[in-house]
């Protein structure tokens, strides 16, 4: 296996390196806009009057930094870096790469002043105007040129599997993006636009976005992180080359269905709440594919699990993705959804996805990154990465069982009748029983974000240590 | 839905789901050239992948959630919007535009939402029989109900559910909705005054004056007096200015100012005020008007609940 000091000197790494540590910058902002909302539901005296802090206007922040901000940056370090390593060539395009990072910086920062301010086109994880919009799409074309070209000149006959999902990750994007902000602005002085879809046409739009925001984005572009850092990391073969294929085929041509689901008992069709649902069950399947493939691949190594908090922090976000795309297609079921919909279970549902799946496998692989690019032989303190694993670990578990079970309390509540059928529970009850939930979630996520502190640290120091100088005690090689 | 969006989603969908099933075949078998367990002839940046057959389980699994998903969508309108499954399901009936036509198919619909619709009334309904009639089978008198604890409670609960968005769980109200526990009625006080106004709503319109009484100098007057007639002291010039303007408001609001019950007209000489006491308040109502609208509750409750929280409403004033 390769180690720090044989990159070869012609791959692009620079803008690797910048996307890199911006994920780690981004991650800690959009994790504290986190956890000042949640403190905001306990201590609504936490917006301090101030408009721009308002909930309102920092949930979406929050949304749009750990998606877009912290999510992408790192699926795009990842990225860019997987496809010159396992093509075999530098990055296409030249100053394209460099075009490609300040790009989203800007688009980054755009967010970061336009939605506290109260620009919003009230779309779930699309709520930046149309200005924006059409910056973010040029990038995104610009990203795509950058990746694809780079496949195209690749010296290897195949294209790897890690691969596959990038370029499924972002070409799918591309077309969601698109067409669920498809707007008309009120001038072209102005930054308030309308959708060009209505009522539950608009609904389903977002919606067919909004999943699939999760899946590809979020499931598509993190597995092919995946397929990269578990077998590097483990240095063990890909379990299953054929199950790679199916998996890959059907998770992208089912998972564009499922977003009907998020409209159950709406004004959405009945027919199309079926389907929805349907095809969130297939849905099942193609996603444990990727988690069995990931998990597997440790076959011959689970031992290193013992010894190496970077392989740890990989294989339990395999175990987080497994736990929440079981859960998935159970709450797409209508019967589960009647009782899970609008309560905090969602909340749970999705920060199992983000915290367990999304955070740890980005950490994990950073964490395998950073000595690489910095010219290091491993991070700076293996101990603080075990550190921050339990953090991560103890902080989602915190977060995610609160929500568990708030939210399912606030569903039997929300439905339990008094012997003459009327509520046996205003909302506002429901309300008051969750705070103690509220406290335990803002807890976990406080000592989530306190790992995240934790990795900047190490980063630092890993960073700023002289060229070769930290001797790794253990980093699975 | 035309035949050819029928065509459109039936066949995507099947295009999607059967591939999923032949592509689930074909990887099953070991068509690779490979031996099962071995690398194959590729490898990237080091990474080697092997030629394992796919786990049993998984397999299963994936045929298993393809049959289910199968079955229901066979059982459920799933394809289009013309066909409502084997089962005929459907969630409520759509299009329904207002409450007469929504009790008009509740008689026939089958709609999930209607049946459960119905199976409440069969379970709960004799609840509220039980409380809201006597022994002959006629309503009970209100003032009699009102003092019976549990059918209060049970009125109490449905108006909670009800009423209280507006009203306020305390029925106290707020600017715009009247305040029902303080024994001040636009409509009477009567426990059956009480009831109409729950059964067929009520619609309190305040015109807007301010182009016939003069703009805003003519506002100013009359809001003037009105003040005047609750106690407050005001302009005397201005006061005595609006009261000849009165007249007109006497037509609702009576020469006193003490309001007309038959016309939902407040009375302005006491210190309650539904859109406030301000004289910007009392101003903006003489100029501009204000509409109240207290919708009919008989279609979407049924007599027998309204029975109750009208015995309800009307046991707050009874404790006064």
């Amino acid at each position: 296996m390769t180690t720090a000091t044989t990159i070869q000197p012609d791959y692009n790494m620079k803008v690797v390196r910048q996307f890199t540590l911006t994920t780690i910058f981004w991650g800690i902002i959009g994790m504290s806009v986190g956890v000042l909302i949640a403190a905001q539901l306990i201590w609504p005296a936490l917006n301090f009057d101030t408009p721009w802090l308002t909930y309102s206007r920092l949930r979406p922040l929050h949304t749009n930094a750990v998606i877009f901000a912290f999510g992408v940056s790192a699926l795009m370090a990842t990225s860019l870096y997987v496809v010159q390593r396992t093509c075999q060539t530098k990055l296409y395009g030249g100053p394209l790469a460099s075009f490609v990072f300040w790009g989203w910086q800007l688009v980054i920062i755009s967010a970061v002043i336009s939605l506290p301010l109260g620009y919003t086109t009230s779309k779930e994880y699309a709520e930046l105007e149309w200005p924006i919009d059409i910056l973010l799409t040029i990038v995104w074309v610009l990203y795509a040129i950058l990746f694809f070209g780079t496949l195209a000149i690749r010296k290897t006959s195949h294209i790897y599997v890690a691969n596959w999902f990038f370029g499924a990750f972002i070409l799918t994007v591309a077309v969601l993006h698109i067409v669920n902000s498809l707007a008309i602005p009120v001038s072209l002085g102005s930054m308030k636009s309308y959708s060009i879809y209505a009522g539950a046409v608009d609904a389903m739009v977002q919606w067919w976005y909004g999943h699939n925001a999760v899946g590809f984005l979020l499931t598509a572009g993190f597995l092919g992180m995946m397929y990269y850092f578990v077998p590097k990391q483990a240095n063990r073969p890909v379990y299953s080359y054929r199950l790679s294929i199916i998996h890959f085929w059907s998770l992208i041509a089912v998972y564009i269905w499922a977003g009907p689901h998020h409209l159950h008992y709406t004004a959405l069709p009945d027919w199309a709440q079926s389907l929805g649902m349907v095809m969130s069950l297939i849905l099942f399947a193609p996603s444990w594919g990727g988690m069995i493939n990931g998990i597997m691949t440790l076959s011959g190594a689970w031992h290193k699990l013992r010894t190496d908090p970077i392989l740890r922090f990989l294989v339990v976000s395999l175990s987080f993705y497994g736990m929440s795309t079981f859960e998935g297609p159970m709450m797409a079921i209508k019967t589960v959804n009647a009782l899970s919909h609008y309560t905090d279970w969602t909340i749970g549902h999705v920060h199992s996805g983000a915290l367990g799946w999304v955070a740890m496998i980005t950490i994990g692989s950073i964490y395998h990154l950073v000595p690489r690019l910095f010219n290091q032989r491993g991070m700076y303190s293996v101990a603080l990465i075990n550190l921050h694993f339990w953090m991560a670990t103890i902080g989602t578990v915190l977060y995610i069982v609160a929500m568990w079970t708030s939210g399912v309390m606030q569903g039997l509540m929300w439905r339990a009748v008094n012997a003459d059928g009327t509520l046996t529970y205003t909302f506002v009850e429901s309300l008051e029983k969750s705070y103690p939930f509220y406290t335990i979630r803002l807890l976990g996520g406080i000592v989530f974000l306190s790992g995240m502190f934790i990795m900047a640290y190490n980063t630092y120091k890993t960073v700023t240590a002289e060229d070769g100088s930290i001797n790794p005690q253990e980093l699975g090689e | 839905m035309s035949l050819f969006w029928t065509l459109w989603i039936s066949v995507i969908t099947l295009i999607v789901v059967i591939g999923c099933g032949v592509l689930l075949r074909i990887t099953s078998k070991n068509y690779t050239g490979v031996p099962e367990g071995e690398p194959m002839p590729h490898s990237f940046d080091g990474i080697q992948e092997l030629n394992n057959p796919l786990p049993k389980w998984w397999v299963a699994l994936f045929w298993f959630t393809i049959v289910i998903a199968m079955i229901y969508s066979i059982a459920f309108p799933t394809y289009t919007a013309n066909y409502n499954g084997l089962l005929d399901w459907t969630s409520a009936e759509k299009g329904v535009m207002n409450p007469a036509e929504s009790a008009e198919l509740a008689k026939t619909s089958q709609s999930q939402y209607q049946r459960e619709m119905n199976a409440a009334e069969e379970k709960y309904g004799a609840v509220f029989k039980q409380l809201a009639y006597d022994e002959s089978g006629a309503y009970k008198d209100l003032s009699l109900i009102a003092k019976d604890t549990e059918a209060v409670k049970v009125g109490q609960r449905l108006f909670l559910q009800n009423c209280a968005q507006c009203h306020g769980s305390d029925a106290r109200g707020s600017t715009g909705f009247p305040n029902l526990a303080d024994n001040d009625w636009l409509y009477g006080g009567e426990a059956e005054t009480i009831k109409t106004s729950i059964m067929h709503g009520r619609q309190g319109v305040m015109p807007a004056w301010k182009d016939v009484l003069g703009g805003d100098q003519g506002v100013r007057e009359v809001a003037s007096y009105v003040l005047k007639l609750s106690g407050r002291r005001v302009n005397e010039i201005e006061a005595q200015a609006g009261k000849e303007k009165f007249a007109i408001c006497a037509a609702c609001h009576g020469a006193d100012g003490k309001g007309m019950h038959a016309l939902g007209a407040p009375n302005l000489t006491d210190k309650r005020w539904l859109y406030g006491g301000s004289r910007k308040a009392v101003e903006d109502t003489i100029a501009n008007g204000r509409n109240g609208v207290m919708p009919a509750w008989s279609k979407v409750l049924g007599e027998d609940k309204v029975h109750l929280i009208s015995a309800f409403v009307y046991s707050l004033s009874m404790t006064k």
